[in-house]
C-alpha cells in the first residue's frame, strides 16, 4: 500500500503547468537595470504627471537606504537588480476602442488561458482588467459599469483620468517606506488596476484582473487601487500565470484597498505563477504586499487566497480595523509541491472599537514543499470589545515537506477575546481505508480529502474562481498520500 | 538611547579584571570555557527587542543599572540562610539553603544522600567528579542568538550540582531554597549542573526568595542530562520582590525512554523569564513544559520553551497560563520543532490568558515548525477575560460577583497547578494562588521586604 501511494504521489506531482507556453509578440521593452533613470523612463513612457514621477522617485530613494528582509522562513537565491527588465509591454496601437484593435495574438494568449475577453461572453458575467508583463490589455465592461458610475480601468488610466482620486488614495494604506519590496514597487510598477465604487452602488458583476507575465527576464510590477464609497459592494477576483523558465522572475505587487463606512470589499486571489521544475529551477518569485483598511464603521473586508504558483510566495493579505465594528477575514488555501516554498499569512490590527476578524488557513506540503503561516493579530489598548478567530491547518504530504506556523498575538486590552488554534498532521490511513473499502480509489480518496480539507475557503471563492480553484488543487495533488 | 554599549563594556572590565577574582578559585573546567564563551557574549550582544526571542521583553530597565561588580559569599552571610525556614507544612523533602546561588560551606560542601544522590556546589564537583562533570558541562547548552547564555558561562563560578548515579532514586523530592540576600545590589550568574543517570529518579524543588531590599538580577543556567529511562521533575517556585529581575535558562537533554517535566510557578518578580529547552535526543521519551504566572504592578513575566523533537515517538505538552492585573505585561514565545526524522511525534502546546485591567498587555507567539509528515501537532492561544456565561451561572446560584470571579481565575490557574506532584505543595500553591488573586500577597503581606 506504501508503495502504491508513493506511485500515485509521484504521478501526481509531476504533473505538468499548464500555462507555461510563450506567446510571440512583439513588445517594448526598456534595457535591463535600475537606476533613478529607469525610473525615469517608466514614468516617461507613461506620460505621467510630475506628481507621480516625484512619488516614484521618493521610493526609489528610499529604496536605496533598504535591506532584503530575512525573517521569513525561506531560502531566497540573491536577487540582482540590475539583471531584470523593468518595464516590458506588448507593443500595440494606442488605447484600443474595442476588442477588434486589440493585437489578435494577445486575445488569443488570454483565449487559451480562458479568460473572457470578449464582451459577447456576457454570459459569464465578469468583467476583466487583462494584464500582459506590464501593460493592461484590455478592460471588459467598462460602459455597463460606468453606467452605475464605477470606474474600472488600468492605473495608468485612473492616473490620467482620476488624478484626483488616485493622488488621495495611492500609498494611504501602504506607505512607499512599508518593505523592502512594496517600495520597489512604488519606484518602478508598471501599471494594474484601478477601480472605485460610488456610494451605495452595490457592483453588478465581478471585477476580475488577470495577470500573466510573457516576456523572459522581465519583473512584473503592479500596483492595484480598490476605493470602495460608502455603503458600497464589490467582489473583485485576481488570476496570474506565467511561462515556463529556467531562470527566477521577480513579481512583487502591492495592493491597496480602502473601505468607507459600510462599504464591502471581497477579494479572491488565484495564484498560479509558474512554480518551477520538479527539481526546483525557475519559477516566480511572488513578494507581494497587501493590505486593505476598514476606514469606516462598519466597513468590512475579506481576503480570500488559493496559492497553489510561484517558486517562492511571500504574501500578507492584511486588514486595519479603524472604523468602529468593522470586520476583517482571511481564508487561505497554500499548496507548495515539489520546492516551492510559501511563508504567507495575514495580520489583524484591531483598532476601532467592536472590530472582528476571524483568519482560516489551510497550508498542504507535498514533495520537497515548505509552507509557513505568519500572522499578526494586534489589539491595540482602545479596541474596546475586539474578537479574534484563527485557525490553521496543516496538511503534510510526504515525509520530505514541512509544515510551520508562526503566530503572533498582542493583546492590549482586556476585553478582547483573541483565540488561535492550529493543528498539523497528514492524511490518515484510516480515512484512506475508509474510502477505499466504499470502492473509491486511492487517488480518488486523496482528491476528496484534500478538497474537502481545503473546503470551508474554496465555499468562499465566488463561483466561478471557486471551480476553477478546486481543478487546481487537484492538478496540484490529487492523489498524494503522505 | 541604546544602553547596552555602556553595560556591555563595564561587563568586558570585569571579565577582564577576573583574574582577581572568579577566575581565581574557579575550577579550571570553567575557566577553560570562559574566553570563548565571553567572545560569543560579544558577538551576540545584550538581546533587545530585535531579537525574536525577546520581541516582547525589554530587559534595559534590569541591566542597565549600576550593579556591585562580583559577589562572593562570606561565611557569616551564610548565617542569615540558615536562618531560613520554609514556612511550607508537611513538606517531605530533603531540604537545602543557597545563598544567592552558591552553596554553604563552599568547597565541601558536596553530601550524599541516602540512595547514593550526590548534592552540593559546583566547585566540590569538578574535584570529586571530574571526568563526570567534564563529559556534561556546557554541553546541552544550545548556541542560539541569546548572548546572557554565553555571558554565564563566561563569569560563573559555582552553583547547584546534583548526581544521581545510575538506577539510584531518591524518593523524596529535595528542595532547594535559593536566598538573594545582599546589602548591596548585585548581579547573580549562577551555574547548575544536574545528572540523572540511566534508570534513575530524581525530582527538584526549587524555590526563589528575596529577603533583602535590594535590587538584584539573577542569571541563571541549569544544565540537565535525563539519562535512558531515567526520571526527572523540577517545579520552580518564583517569589521575589519587584526590584529583583530572575532570567533563567534551562536546558533538558533526554536519551530514549525517559521522562522530564518542568513546571515554573512565578507568583512574583519584577521581571521574571523563564527560557526551557527540551530536547528529545532519544526514542519514547516524554516530556513536559508548564508555567503558571501571576503578574501585576508593573511585572513582567515571559515565558519561553523550545521542544526539540529529533527522535521519532516522542511525546511532548506544553501548558501555560497566566493572569495580569494592573501594568504588567506577559509574554509567551513557545516553539515544537520536529526535526527531519522525528515521525510518529505527538506534540501539544497550549498557552492561555485572562487580562484583568485596562493597561494589562499579553503578547504571545506559539509555534510549530515541523519537517515530518506523521507527526500530530497541535497548538492553541487565547488573550481574553472570564467567561461570562459561567460567571452568570455561577451568580445565578447566589455566589456573589467577587467571589465567583475568583472561583472561576482559581479554577483556570489549578489546571496548572495540579501538574505538580508534590501533594503538600501543590496545596500550598493552591492556597498562595488564591491569596495572591484575593490581593492579599499581591500587596506583600508575607514579603519582609516590604518593597514598596
Amino acid at each position: 500500500m506504501e508503495n502504491d501511494q508513493d506511485k500515485v504521489l509521484n504521478e501526481v506531482t509531476t504533473g505538468e503547468y499548464k500555462y507555461g507556453f510563450v506567446t510571440d509578440i512583439e513588445t517594448d521593452v526598456i534595457p535591463k537595470g535600475l537606476s533613478e533613470d529607469v525610473v525615469r523612463l517608466i514614468s516617461a513612457k507613461k506620460e505621467e504627471p510630475e506628481w507621480m514621477l516625484e512619488f516614484r522617485l521618493k521610493a526609489f530613494r528610499h529604496w536605496l537606504t533598504m535591506k532584503m528582509p530575512a525573517w521569513a522562513n525561506l531560502k531566497i537565491p540573491e536577487i540582482n537588480y540590475q539583471d531584470i527588465i523593468f518595464y516590458a509591454a506588448p507593443r500595440q496601437k494606442p488605447a484600443p476602442g474595442s476588442l477588434s484593435e486589440v493585437d489578435p495574438q494577445l486575445i488569443k494568449t488570454f483565449d487559451k488561458l480562458g479568460i473572457p475577453l470578449e464582451e459577447q461572453k456576457r454570459l459569464t458575467g465578469v468583467a476583466v482588467d487583462a494584464v500582459m508583463d506590464s501593460i493592461s490589455v484590455k478592460t471588459t465592461f467598462r460602459e455597463t459599469l460606468a453606467e452605475l458610475g464605477i470606474i474600472f480601468c488600468s492605473f495608468s488610466e485612473a492616473v490620467r483620468e482620476h488624478p484626483s482620486l488616485v493622488q488621495k488614495y495611492l500609498a494611504s494604506v501602504v506607505p512607499y517606506t512599508d518593505n523592502f519590496f512594496a517600495t520597489l514597487n512604488s519606484a518602478v510598477f508598471s501599471d494594474g488596476s484601478f477601480c472605485y465604487i460610488p456610494k451605495g452602488v452595490r457592483c453588478p458583476m465581478e471585477l476580475s484582473t488577470y495577470f500573466r507575465i510573457n516576456t523572459s527576464n522581465t519583473g512584473q510590477f503592479e500596483r492595484t487601487l480598490l476605493i470602495a464609497d460608502e455603503e458600497s459592494y464589490v467582489s473583485y477576483l485576481e488570476g496570474c500565470t506565467a511561462p515556463m523558465r529556467d531562470e527566477n522572475q521577480l513579481h512583487a505587487a502591492v495592493v491597496e484597498i480602502v473601505a468607507e463606512r459600510g462599504a464591502e470589499v471581497k477579494y479572491s486571489t488565484v495564484q498560479n505563477w509558474y512554480p518551477g521544475d520538479r527539481d526546483g529551477k525557475g519559477g516566480i518569485l511572488n513578494f507581494v504586499t497587501k493590505r486593505g483598511m476598514c476606514k469606516g464603521d462598519d466597513s468590512k473586508i475579506s481576503w480570500t487566497q488559493v496559492e497553489t504558483g510561484s517558486a517562492i510566495t511571500w504574501k500578507y493579505p492584511s486588514c486595519i480595523l479603524r472604523g468602529n465594528n468593522s470586520t476583517g477575514e482571511f481564508y487561505s488555501v497554500a499548496v507548495t509541491n515539489n520546492y516551492q516554498q510559501a511563508d504567507t499569512g495575514t495580520k489583524m490590527i484591531h483598532i476601532g472599537k467592536n472590530t472582528k476578524s476571524t483568519i482560516v488557513s489551510k497550508g498542504i506540503s507535498a514533495g520537497f514543499g515548505q509552507n509557513s503561516y505568519r500572522g499578526l493579530v494586534k489589539v491595540l489598548g482602545k479596541a474596546e470589545g475586539a474578537r479574534n478567530f484563527s485557525q490553521c491547518d496543516s496538511l503534510l504530504l510526504g515525509d520530505k515537506c514541512g509544515a510551520h506556523t508562526f503566530p503572533y498575538i498582542e493583546v492590549d486590552n482586556p476585553s478582547a477575546i483573541v483565540e488561535h488554534e492550529a493543528t498539523t498532521s497528514r492524511i490518515g490511513e484510516d480515512q484512506i481505508f475508509y474510502c477505499n473499502q466504499r470502492g473509491i480509489s486511492t487517488e480518488d480518496a486523496i482528491g476528496l480529502i484534500v478538497n474537502g480539507y481545503a473546503r470551508e475557503v474554496i465555499n468562499k471563492l465566488p463561483m466561478e474562481f471557486a471551480v476553477e480553484a478546486q481543478k487546481l488543487l487537484q492538478i496540484s495533488l490529487e492523489g498524494s498520500v503522505g | 538611547m541604546d544602553y547596552r554599549p555602556e553595560v556591555i563594556s563595564k561587563l568586558s572590565a570585569m571579565f577582564n579584571a577576573g583574574h582577581g577574582t572568579f577566575l581565581k578559585d574557579s575550577p579550571e573546567l570553567f575557566n577553560r570555557h570562559r574566553e570563548k564563551a565571553f567572545n560569543d557574549f560579544l558577538r551576540l550582544g545584550i538581546p533587545d527587542r530585535k531579537n525574536e526571542a525577546y520581541k516582547y521583553t525589554n530587559l534595559e530597565k534590569f541591566l542597565n543599572y549600576q550593579y556591585q561588580d562580583y559577589f562572593f559569599p562570606l561565611p557569616s552571610d551564610f548565617r542569615e540562610a540558615e536562618r531560613f525556614h520554609c514556612e511550607v507544612e508537611d513538606l517531605n523533602v530533603w531540604n537545602m539553603v543557597l545563598l544567592n546561588g552558591f552553596f554553604p560551606h563552599g568547597e565541601d560542601g558536596l553530601v550524599m544522600l541516602p540512595g547514593g544522590i550526590w548534592v552540593g556546589s559546583m566547585k566540590a564537583a569538578v574535584r570529586q567528579f571530574p571526568s563526570l562533570v567534564e563529559k556534561h558541562y556546557n554541553r546541552y547548552v544550545e548556541d542560539g542568538t541569546d548572548g546572557l547564555i554565553p555571558l554565564n558561562t563566561a563569569l560563573a563560578s559555582d552553583g547547584l550540582f546534583l548526581y544521581a548515579p545510575k538506577n539510584t532514586v531518591y524518593t523524596k523530592p529535595i528542595q532547594i531554597v535559593n536566598l538573594l540576600h545582599s546589602d548591596k545590589d548585585i548581579f547573580v550568574q549562577d551555574r547548575n549542573l544536574i545528572i540523572v543517570e540511566e534508570g534513575a529518579q530524581l525530582s527538584l524543588l526549587s524555590c526563589d526568595h528575596s529577603i533583602s531590599p535590594r535590587r538584584f538580577l539573577t542569571n541563571t543556567i541549569t544544565e540537565v542530562y535525563v539519562g535512558r529511562n531515567a526520571r526527572f521533575d523540577i517545579i520552580r517556585v518564583q517569589n521575589q520582590h519587584d526590584n529583583s529581575g530572575k532570567i533563567t535558562h534551562t536546558f533538558i537533554h533526554q536519551e530514549r525512554d525517559s521522562y522530564a517535566s518542568s513546571n515554573n510557578i512565578s507568583l512574583h518578580g519584577g521581571l521574571v523569564r523563564n527560557a526551557t529547552w527540551h530536547y528529545l535526543g532519544g526514542e519514547n521519551s516524554e516530556t513536559h513544559s508548564y508555567g503558571l504566572f501571576l503578574a501585576d504592578k508593573d511585572q513582567h513575566i515571559a515565558n519561553f520553551v523550545k521542544v526539540d523533537h529529533v527522535a521519532p515517538n516522542c511525546n511532548s505538552t506544553q501548558l501555560f497560563k497566566g493572569v495580569l492585573d494592573d501594568n504588567s505585561s506577559g509574554a509567551f514565545n513557545g516553539r515544537i520543532m520536529v526535526h527531519k526524522d522525528a515521525q510518529k511525534t505527538n506534540a501539544y502546546q497550549s498557552n492561555n490568558n485572562i487580562i484583568l485591567s485596562d493597561t494589562a498587555r499579553m503578547d504571545t507567539k506559539p509555534q510549530l515548525e515541523i519537517y515530518a509528515d506523521d507527526v500530530r501537532c497541535s497548538h492553541g492561544a487565547t488573550v481574553g477575560q472570564l467567561d461570562e456565561n459561567a460567571l452568570f451561572y455561577l451568580r445565578s446560584r447566589g455566589i456573589d460577583v467577587h467571589e465567583a470571579r475568583l472561583m472561576l481565575m482559581f479554577g483556570f490557574a489549578h489546571e496548572v497547578i495540579k501538574k505538580i506532584s508534590i501533594e503538600a505543595l501543590r496545596d500550598r500553591i493552591d492556597d498562595l494562588v488564591q491569596k495572591r488573586l484575593r490581593g492579599e500577597l499581591s500587596r506583600c503581606a508575607s514579603c519582609a521586604v516590604q518593597c514598596n
